[in-house]
């Protein structure tokens, strides 16, 4: 990898880092990108903020060269680079560190970060010459991570760390973050911003990409909005607020708050009782969870991340089968029942993955789970003139951009994606709906959407079971919050007098009370 | 991590099939122009051979109907994400099934007999198919493995079959007596000659007919029926189908009867159609031809209807030029039918970049 540090540089060093004129890009009828213009100066971080959809991505794809543009063209160091090739992205010293990782699971940090500078044949001289430069880059940066381990075993934040360290080890000078606390603890995402700031302090040059205001706030010099495919706004990150930003990001004014009356439960839908999970290893993942869900409230379960939050929802779901305990609906046991058939809905944590069917259009995936009733399918064969209309009716009700049903789901933005879930599993009229990171990649106008929806659902005597890393979340939408810790309930607040210390305290392990 | 390359309808299901043919009979026409022959003198060999006559253009359908069945076979399974490569073994087996109903009630009425060899190759396919399946589905064993190695086994079975117990007494060659009258799928050119229509004679049956209605078959179940919706959740998204309250295990299971039903049907053409009786290895490769015509028939009926013409003329076409051709022999037309397999297979995503690139350039290229 050829050193970029020869780059020559402009007097003060003030001419950009990263340097993008005009560049546009259409991707068949829509126009992703339209005209921008961005500059980053070099040892800064910045931001670059838009709702899902707002052609962030793209922009950031075509930079490291996974896109090439209509027009436009790309500085680096005041030098073109040409697009449409990761090779020369990377050789510009452009490095990306993708929401996704990219990592070989089974190789061992060393083996993943030479992956692509392996530096000649013998792989010994590689990997010698790698771990020299990586235990000081970890000095360096406070990027320490053990470099004989093998990656899928680490902790995702550890994960994320190797693929900071593979684009530096890559020569990287500037650094592209796709949403990278997507998948981090609060605490995992603090120390992710310390290192960005020690990288920016050693000269580094950080784009952070992200959907989340409290980021660009709290570790941003510059921020970019963009909205619709075009920049809106550009502003020294101490100029503004998160206020404005979200105004400049959505169009108008947004509420960051939920509003919502309080909750008035009505008879028990759900219970559980002493219910028992575990892993497909063996490994006991929820341990004896006992709770009950109203008609018309919202309980919300906190946690660490891994704590048996997802098991639980699974096992309420009916697609995980406990190995212990009950879970009654209306005091019927819910065991080997279709749940779908029983009304429970079902918004899974993790869409791409379980949500939806990737290749299929929007209308398909509109009957996903529901593709064997009324008024889908009849006698065995799917009435498509049917699901077509129901499809435009939910993408109405939902104002899910664009309004085509025939279009593949992955067209569709992350928050688009969301609501057409959303939709899908609201309208089947479930009497409980169990919801997992209802917002997780999602926009703020989605947000405070579907936050809407939820609560909506709830005035209309449902009842909600809602899993979500996001504190806020958890406590703006909550009538009751639980909490987990190592696969037990280990306390219960009301939602209104939750603060983010005991719950934190809470999911730390330290028993809160719990009434019985 | 680069998506592949999306192109135009037209462009993915005409342009880029007919570029990599192209490609194919080019090479061929090279390794033709090596060994001393004209090329274009083979070229014109191969059309007249597969359609220059009316026998032949029945060699050509007779040829194109296995092929359907076999594509058809393989591209239900892709669809539930399974590589079926066991179509041979199941073809072979179905053709057991006929068999067995031609030899038992061969002298009983076509219109029992013929419906009843159908549904018994159908049934010995499947049932063929259903161990791999099975394998997959509850141990997890790979269906490439499987049905490769059940090819192997059904090869060995049916060789046993006819040597030691179906063989027609006091003769030497492994192959069954006739079925009876009953159980012959009528040939066209005679249902052609009853309707005072001539036909020159070739094994073109109207096995054909069952091939075009498996088509359709086949098209409404994968995209208009809630089981062919299934199907193809659990292809694309197994964790999705779990999801939906689908059972990944059952739908494989399914995928493979059907499957391996389809590919039985060969048996009805072969046996049923043309030979008559129970002989060895009469699938002669159909079934991994199969696999070609789905891949380049995109695993869509219609696409598949097309390469099974198309590997169809190749081989009748194929087997003129080996007789008219005196330094083209029968291996040299595996070659090219094994070029044709290559480039439209294999290779398929040899022209799919540049095309792409070359369409988007020309889309932006207009002045905006």
């Amino acid at each position: 990898m050829e050193p970029t540090s020869a780059a020559p540089q402009a007097p003060g060093g003030t001419e950009p880092a990263l340097e993008l004129r005009g560049i546009d890009k259409r991707f068949g009828t829509v126009h992703a990108n339209r005209s921008v213009s961005l500059s980053v100066g070099r040892g800064s971080i910045h931001g670059l903020i838009g709702e899902n959809g707002a052609g962030k991505s793209t922009l950031m794809n075509i930079v490291c060269g996974f896109h090439g543009a209509d027009s436009g063209e790309i500085l680096v160091n005041g030098r073109p680079v040409e697009m449409g090739r990761p090779r020369d992205s990377i050789e510009a010293g452009i490095g990306m560190v993708h929401q996704h990782f990219m990592l070989v699971e089974r190789f061992t940090v060393l083996e993943n970060v030479i992956l692509g500078a392996e530096g000649g044949r013998r792989l010994g001289e590689g990997f010698a010459a790698a771990r020299a430069s990586l235990e000081r880059m970890g000095r360096e940066y406070g990027l320490e991570v053990p470099l004989d381990e093998e990656t899928g075993r680490l902790p995702v934040g550890m994960q994320q760390r190797v693929e900071i360290l593979k684009a530096l080890h890559h020569g990287a000078e500037i650094l592209i973050l796709d949403e990278p606390t997507a998948v981090l603890t609060p605490a995992e995402a603090d120390q992710l911003f310390r290192m960005l700031v020690l990288l920016r302090d050693q000269g580094k040059t950080v784009i952070l990409v992200t959907h989340k205001l409290r980021e660009i706030m709290a570790v941003t010099d510059r921020v970019t909005v963009m909205r619709q495919g075009a920049v809106v706004h550009e502003t020294a990150t101490r100029d503004t607020s998160p206020r404005d930003l979200a105004e400049q990001m959505v169009g108008r004014a947004v509420l960051l708050r939920v509003e919502k009356k309080p909750a008035q439960p009505g008879r028990v839908l759900l219970e559980v009782k002493n219910l028992e999970v575990r892993d497909r290893l063996g490994v006991s993942r929820v341990k004896g969870a006992t709770f009950s869900l109203r008609a018309g409230e919202i309980v919300g379960i906190a946690g660490v991340s891994g704590n048996g939050q997802s098991e639980l929802l699974e096992a309420v779901a009916g697609i995980r089968a406990p190995s212990g305990g009950e879970i009654l609906l209306e005091g019927r046991d819910i065991a080997g029942a279709d749940p779908r058939g029983l009304g429970i809905a079902h918004v899974p944590e993790d869409r791409l993955r379980m949500g939806v069917v990737a290749p299929f259009s929007a209308e398909d995936n509109e009957i996903l789970g529901y593709h064997a009733r009324r008024p889908f399918s009849r006698h065995g064969f799917l009435i498509r003139g049917e699901i077509r209309r129901d499809c435009a009716r939910k993408i109405a009700d939902y104002d899910i951009r664009p309004p085509s049903p025939w279009l593949r789901i992955t067209l569709f933005s992350g928050g688009n994606q969301q609501k057409l879930v959303m939709a899908r599993e609201i309208d089947s009229k479930p009497l409980v709906l169990v919801v997992g990171q209802p917002t997780r990649g999602v926009d703020i106008g989605a947000i405070e959407f579907i936050h809407r929806r939820i609560i909506e659902l709830r005035d209309s005597g449902k009842a909600i079971l809602l899993v979500s890393v996001e504190l806020d979340e958890i406590m703006g939408l909550s009538d009751r919050i639980l909490v987990m810790a190592g696969g037990e309930i280990v306390g219960e607040v009301s939602g209104s007098e939750a603060t983010e210390k005991t719950l934190g305290l809470m999911m730390a392990g330290v028993k809160g009370e719990r009434k019985p | 991590m680069r998506a592949p390359a999306r192109l135009p309808r037209w462009a993915e299901f005409g342009l880029l099939p007919l570029m990599n043919l192209c490609a194919a009979l080019l090479i061929s026409g090279a390794i033709i122009r090596l060994i001393g022959e004209s090329p274009w003198e083979a070229l014109k060999l191969m059309v007249t051979g597969a359609f220059g006559a009316q026998d032949s253009i029945g060699y050509t359908l007779f040829y194109a109907t296995d092929f359907v069945f076999t594509g058809l076979a393989v591209a239900v399974a892709f669809h539930a994400g399974l590589f079926n490569i066991g179509g041979e073994g199941q073809a072979y087996i179905g053709g057991l099934g006929a068999g067995l109903v031609g030899l038992a009630f061969g002298s009983w009425s076509p219109w029992l007999v013929v419906p009843l060899g159908i549904a018994a190759a159908c049934l010995f396919g499947a049932a063929w198919a259903f161990v791999p399946a099975w394998l997959q589905a509850r141990r997890g064993s790979h269906i490439v493995i499987t049905t490769i190695m059940s090819n192997f086994i059904a090869s060995a079975l049916m060789t046993y079959l006819l040597v030691n117990v179906l063989i027609k007494p006091g003769q030497q060659s492994p192959e069954t007596r006739e079925f009876g009258r009953g159980a012959v799928m009528p040939a066209v050119d005679v249902v052609l000659g009853k309707m005072g229509i001539s036909f020159a004679p070739s094994p073109f049956n109207l096995a054909s007919l069952l091939a075009l209605a498996a088509c359709l078959a086949v098209w409404v179940f994968i995209w208009r029926t809630r089981w062919g919706y299934a199907l193809r959740v659990v292809g694309q998204n197994p964790r999705a189908a779990v999801y939906a309250g689908i059972s990944p295990e059952r739908t494989i299971i399914v995928a493979m009867l059907i499957s391996g039903g389809l590919a039985g049907c060969l048996g009805v053409n072969e046996l049923m159609g043309s030979q008559h009786r129970i002989l060895l290895d009469f699938p002669g490769g159909a079934g991994f031809v199969g696999i070609a015509v789905a891949l380049m028939g995109r695993n869509h009926p219609l696409g598949i209807l097309a390469a099974a013409l198309l590997f169809g003329a190749l081989y009748q076409g194929g087997s003129e030029l080996s007789f008219d051709m005196p330094h083209v022999n029968r291996d040299m037309v595996v070659l090219i039918q094994g070029l044709v397999i290559l480039f439209c297979g294999a290779l398929e995503n040899v022209f799919r970049v540049p095309l792409a690139s070359l369409l988007g350039a020309a889309r932006r290229a207009p002045p905006a």
